[in-house]
């Protein structure tokens, strides 16, 4: 019995997007959740006390070994889960991921990325819904709903103790990890229910569906936060997430972490449009790590009618809604159909975490802000001029070789890559390179 | 009162620190603090404490209590509007002046105005984990704090509400058999501490008597608690204090005749002035 559980998985492809803005450069190449292994998506609807969240699956494994385990902080009613489609989840990657922008066509990339690590199992699920809770109850256990929804099968579990629940969903084919009975106990005391989903095979087979769905779950509860710690028990390193909130009023941040833009709007050399994916890992490896690890960062934050470049098309009001944006009004008007209609009020952010047990010992609480100011990251290539000179264009190319440089120093900067390297890389004017005897001898020593 | 006399005032060290504290903010954090927000501010403070000064037929004009209200507001309050800005300076200085119960005022001026904007706007906010927690920071955000306090010679009201909140996170740890990784992380949180030494601190909010202050303390500290992690609503002490500012002047009638310090004479004195 081996069982990865993971929560949500997704492939990304990009639709072309073509729309491009002179003044803030044309859309190239951006740098999707795909970029990293092991991440997780998780989508939250918020406004006052209601929440919906879309939690995506990259589960790549036997469907049937797929489980998940997640605290929740309420009863959930079965017409409080749906299943979504991870079209949209991979629409909202597209539409807030970093951008590199210059002339040319965007390249359809692909990602795959993955969430949290937890537990599955091939042990099949007892059939009978009585044995199953006579089970139950001899280890402690309320079964407090059970439902099937979409492809899977759902149980709500509440608890007295962590040992018999942990107990219990070992032997019902949980493989729940090492040392978090004192993290389940911790929920428990703090009057949270697991939620516990695992794949119903027939379900699945009658569906048709080839890949695992998003689960979404709609509640209302004054705690605005993403519990995280049962995803640090895997001692499989760190992990990646992806928040997206979508609200009403403002920008949504940390309350008990850091919460730091990612270096934006900077010129970077023109061959990096060829490894955005490089730079982007590694730029985000540097901020990580400037942050001594215990930073969320923001990739994006902006009001959802509209993006400049954009790197997909905004999300449609059908799309929003099915992510659970509850106060779009209704569709059905007598309003004449516009051309794109565009969302109202629904301002999204996309945070990026990694995190481990270490940097991130308390769970991610989250507060909406009144922020409205729009923020990407945007990254900008510069073409050089490479026509036939018809004058003296020394002036230019002087400038010209300056700009490189800055570019090139800007990158190992952001990167921690080798300047030697970089300005290896780099089409000077004349194709020369600086004289390395340019930079203090110092500077070489120890990097 | 000479240049000497002038140098002991407590809040000479407050200004200092505090402005340190800004520029460390700006500079090293980025917190996202807006130049024009700090402008409006200042400028709107004084203009307050000059115009109440005058109503109240004070004998003189003293610009740096309302000085130091700007810088904690500034630090703490986040907004898009420079016009939110400027009500904040109106709400915190005003306060001084229009609400006062036996010749002290009874909202901490910062305080009132960042709950009232945080309760009846969407668009003012603070922001408690951007100042992160690196341990050295809060260290030193402690010691330079800690400084102030020992001049203000008020320093039970911090001592006492950073013990008893941090009793209460521990407390909740041991319970929820969660790591002490948890509430020390919770602990150091810079807003946390500008709060404690800058704000639950001001002896001109806080009770008379010594006892009446780690009473004080201790409520606070027990309300923020419940708002942080029974209601799980964010800022938590700062909230706590405006609930608990009442009764202060309950606990300083309760206490009454206690209270009287070696400094009393001084301190009458420097209550004159708001």
């Amino acid at each position: 019995m081996r069982i990865l559980v993971t929560l949500v998985a997704a492939v990304v492809t990009v639709s072309a997007a073509t729309t491009a803005s002179a003044f803030c450069g044309f859309y190239v190449a951006k740098a999707d959740t795909s970029l990293f292994n092991r991440a997780s998506q998780v989508v939250l609807v918020r406004d006052g006390e209601r929440t919906v969240i879309t939690m995506a699956n990259d589960f790549e494994g036997e469907v049937k070994d797929f489980a998940v385990v997640i605290p929740v902080p309420t009863m959930i009613e079965r017409g409080q889960i749906n299943v979504g489609d991870r079209a949209v989840i991979e629409h909202l990657d597209a539409y807030t991921a970093p951008r590199l922008v210059e002339y040319h066509d965007p390249d359809p990339c692909q990602a795959y990325w993955r969430l949290e690590e937890m537990a599955g199992s091939d042990a099949a699920m007892p059939a009978s819904e009585k044995e199953l809770r006579k089970s139950a109850r001899s280890r402690g256990v309320t079964i407090d709903a059970r439902y099937t929804v979409g492809e899977y099968d759902i149980l709500i579990l509440s608890a007295k103790q962590s040992g018999g629940l942990i107990t219990w969903l070992n032997e019902n084919g949980y493989k729940i990890p090492r040392g978090a009975k004192r993290v389940v106990d911790s929920y428990l005391k703090q009057d949270m229910r697991f939620f516990v989903a695992k794949v119903n095979l027939e379900e699945q087979a009658r569906l048709g569906y080839q890949y695992l769905r998003p689960i979404q779950v709609a509640y209302e509860s004054n705690k605005f936060m993403l519990p995280i710690r049962l995803g640090t028990l895997n001692a499989k390193g760190k992990q990646e997430l992806y928040v997206y909130a979508l609200t009403r009023t403002g920008r949504v941040e940390a309350t008990n972490y850091r919460t730091v833009k990612m270096p934006s709007n900077v010129e970077i050399p023109e061959f990096v449009d060829g490894e955005f994916a490089d730079f982007y890992r590694a730029m985000f490896d540097g901020q990580t790590r400037k942050e001594n690890e215990r930073a969320v960062f923001l990739e994006y934050a902006w009001d959802m009618a509209w993006c400049d470049p954009c790197a997909a098309d905004p999300l449609s009001r059908k799309e929003l809604k099915s992510l659970g944006v509850f106060w779009l009004g209704d569709d059905r008007g007598n309003r004449k159909p516009t051309v794109q209609p565009l969302a109202q009020n629904v301002f999204v952010t996309r945070l990026h975490v990694r995190y481990d047990a270490e940097h991130f010992p308390e769970d991610l609480m989250f507060q909406e802000t009144g922020d409205r100011q729009n923020f990407q990251g945007r990254y900008v290539i510069r073409r050089a001029w490479k026509g036939e000179a018809k004058c003296d264009i020394s002036n230019y190319q002087a400038a010209l070789r300056e700009r490189q440089e800055r570019e090139a120093r800007q990158l190992a900067n952001l990167t921690g890559w080798d300047i030697g390297d970089i300005r290896g890389k780099i089409r000077f004017p004349d194709d020369t390179i600086p004289e390395p005897d340019e930079e203090p001898w110092w500077k070489r020593i120890w990097n | 009162m000479n240049l000497l006399d002038s140098l002991r005032d407590p809040r000479y060290y407050q200004v200092a620190v505090l402005a340190s504290l800004l520029a460390f903010g700006i500079a090293v954090l980025d917190f996202g603090i807006r130049w024009q927000n700090a402008a409006a501010i200042l400028l709107t403070a004084q203009a307050v404490q000059f115009i109440g000064t005058r109503a109240a037929g004070l004998p003189r004009f003293d610009p740096l209590s309302a000085l130091i209200t700007s810088l904690s507001l500034t630090l703490l309050l986040r907004t898009e509007f420079v016009a939110l800005a400027m009500l904040a300076a109106i709400i915190a200085i005003g306060s001084k002046f229009l609400i006062r119960v036996r010749g002290k005022h009874v909202f901490n001026p910062a305080n009132v105005a960042l709950v009232t904007l945080m309760l009846t706007s969407d668009y003012a906010w603070v922001s408690s984990g951007q100042w992160g927690s690196a341990a050295i920071g809060a260290f030193a955000l402690a010691c330079l704090g800690f400084l102030v306090l020992t001049r203000a010679k008020r320093a039970e009201t911090t001592i006492a509400f950073l013990a008893f909140y941090g009793m209460l996170l521990f407390g909740r740890a041991l319970w929820l058999g969660d790591p002490l990784s948890i509430p020390v992380h919770q602990m150091q949180n810079g807003a946390l501490l500008i709060f404690a030494f800058f704000m639950i601190s001001d002896p001109k909010t806080t009770p008379n008597s010594p006892f009446g202050r780690v009473l004080f303390a201790s409520i606070v500290a027990g309300i923020a608690f419940t708002i942080q992690f029974v209601f799980y609503v964010p800022n938590g002490p700062i909230l706590a204090l405006i609930a608990s500012a009442p009764l202060v002047p309950l606990i300083d009638a309760l206490l009454r005749g206690t209270h009287y310090r070696w400094d009393t004479a001084r301190e009458r004195a420097l209550n004159k002035g708001v």
